[in-house]
């Protein structure tokens, strides 16, 4: 079966409240606040009323939840984890960047 | 059908206690976890691994596999015998989290599929988090496109196995087709999310959603980082020091870029807006300069380089203080 489909592109132009993220995400409202309690989310706004999140904030949460699921990692621990991962990424960039240049000394 | 070696996969001997079983699982299950590691058989790597453990953790389930003792090899065609399972009961508890829905047809022929409630319901980049009951499960994959299907736009075509309840009440998996426009500008770990396109509701629940979770191959010359792109770019001695209006290569095509004179390897020069752009947002491809050396060949080559001893006074080490 082949579909064509509608779809939301989750990036940086989207927005979105606690209570839609709670519905895109499918989780609690407390979970959220968990979540921000923890450092692992930060909305922009002071009350809940208010908060605001951005999309990256989705694919966080969706990480939180596998991590804690799957290797079963309490909250802290999936913090430390998302933050040693943004890092990894950082410097993997950086070590591709160091290849590119060695790859020129080879060709010389 | 391929016999499966469980104790291999988990990389254990096959007297291993229930204890080195769930401690080899747990150290193999973080090192493989889909999330964690970015080599792309790691997702399949994490299936097998939860797929063994759902056997032997279980003690039931371990003797029976037992059964077939050391004279099986991994990948050796194997069909079970008839009446395999007399005398052992798999029913209710002993199930671990994994999504029973993701193992092997080897595992199905043994133990049969595993629906209903008892069996795990997530697991990554399966189904995860079915809270609201009769409401499908969200599905997240990951799809790997070129830059150039970034920068663009392009249109892929994504087969999914989607989990579906059958007739009887079991858990299978029925592939799925879908069309998926690539919008111009999508960035690493953006997502796309295809509302009613996860698994489907039970007892006329709404389906699920699927996120598709973009990641992008590795490119021979530019490396991405979030909407701009990086280029390496090898320019002569002369280039270098005269400066001057160079072709560069760009996901969009080649442009000019003029170098300032005296530009030294490491400089880094931007070219406005040729990265990864959407409606919204724009991004940059910078270069990066690394003068290279030509070697001197010929006689009237090393005679340039002997001149240029002679006239220039450049001691690139003056900051060692030698």
């Amino acid at each position: 079966m082949t579909t064509e489909l509608h779809y939301t592109i989750i990036d940086e132009s989207c927005e979105y409240s606690l209570r839609e993220l709670c519905t895109v995400c499918k989780v609690h409202a407390q979970f959220v606040q968990e979540l921000i309690d923890e450092g692992i989310l930060s909305p922009e706004g002071q009350n809940p009323g208010e908060w605001r999140f951005a999309a990256v904030e989705i694919r966080r949460i969706q990480l939180s939840i596998r991590l804690q699921e799957d290797l079963r990692i309490n909250l802290p621990g999936t913090a430390l984890a998302l933050d040693l991962l943004d890092e990894i990424d950082q410097l993997r960039r950086s070590k591709s960047h160091l290849e590119q240049f060695y790859a020129l000394n080879k060709q010389s | 059908m391929e016999f499966k070696d469980y104790y291999t996969t988990l990389d254990i001997n096959r007297d291993a206690t229930q204890d080195e079983v769930k401690r080899a699982y747990r150290k193999l299950a973080r090192k493989y976890h889909p999330d964690i590691n970015k080599k792309d058989t790691a997702e399949q790597r994490f299936k097998e691994i939860g797929e063994a453990y759902e056997v032997l953790q279980d003690i039931e389930k371990r003797a029976a596999y037992d059964k077939f003792g050391k004279d099986w090899k991994a990948g050796q065609d194997f069909d079970p015998p008839p009446d395999w399972d007399n005398g052992f009961e798999f029913n209710g508890g002993g199930y671990t989290e994994n999504d029973a829905s993701q193992f092997s047809d080897f595992f199905e022929s043994l133990f049969g599929a595993q629906g209903g409630p008892g069996a795990g319901q997530h697991g990554p980049f399966t189904g995860q988090h079915a809270r609201y009951s009769g409401k499908g499960q969200d599905l997240h994959a990951k799809i790997v496109i070129h830059l150039e299907d970034s920068y663009k736009g392009s249109k892929q075509s994504l087969t999914l196995q989607r989990p579906a309840v059958d007739e009887s009440g079991h858990v299978i998996t029925r592939p799925h087709t879908l069309q998926v426009s690539i919008p111009k500008g999508i960035t690493e770990g953006q997502q796309i999310r295809l509302a009613g396109q996860g698994a489907e509701g039970m007892s006329g629940g709404v389906n699920g959603d699927l996120f598709l979770e973009v990641a992008f191959a590795a490119h021979a010359h530019f490396i991405p980082d979030n909407r701009d792109i990086t280029l390496t770019l090898p320019i002569a001695p002369w280039e270098a020091a005269l400066g001057g209006a160079i072709p560069v290569p760009t996901l969009g095509g080649t442009v000019e870029l003029k170098i300032p004179p005296n530009s030294q390897t490491g400089k880094k020069l931007r070219l406005k807006g040729r990265g990864l752009c959407s409606q919204k947002a724009k991004g940059d491809q910078y270069v990066t300069l690394a003068i290279m050396t030509p070697k001197a060949v010929t006689d009237k080559e090393t005679e340039l380089y002997k001149q240029m001893k002679k006239e220039m006074s450049f001691n690139p080490r003056s900051h060692l203080g030698v």
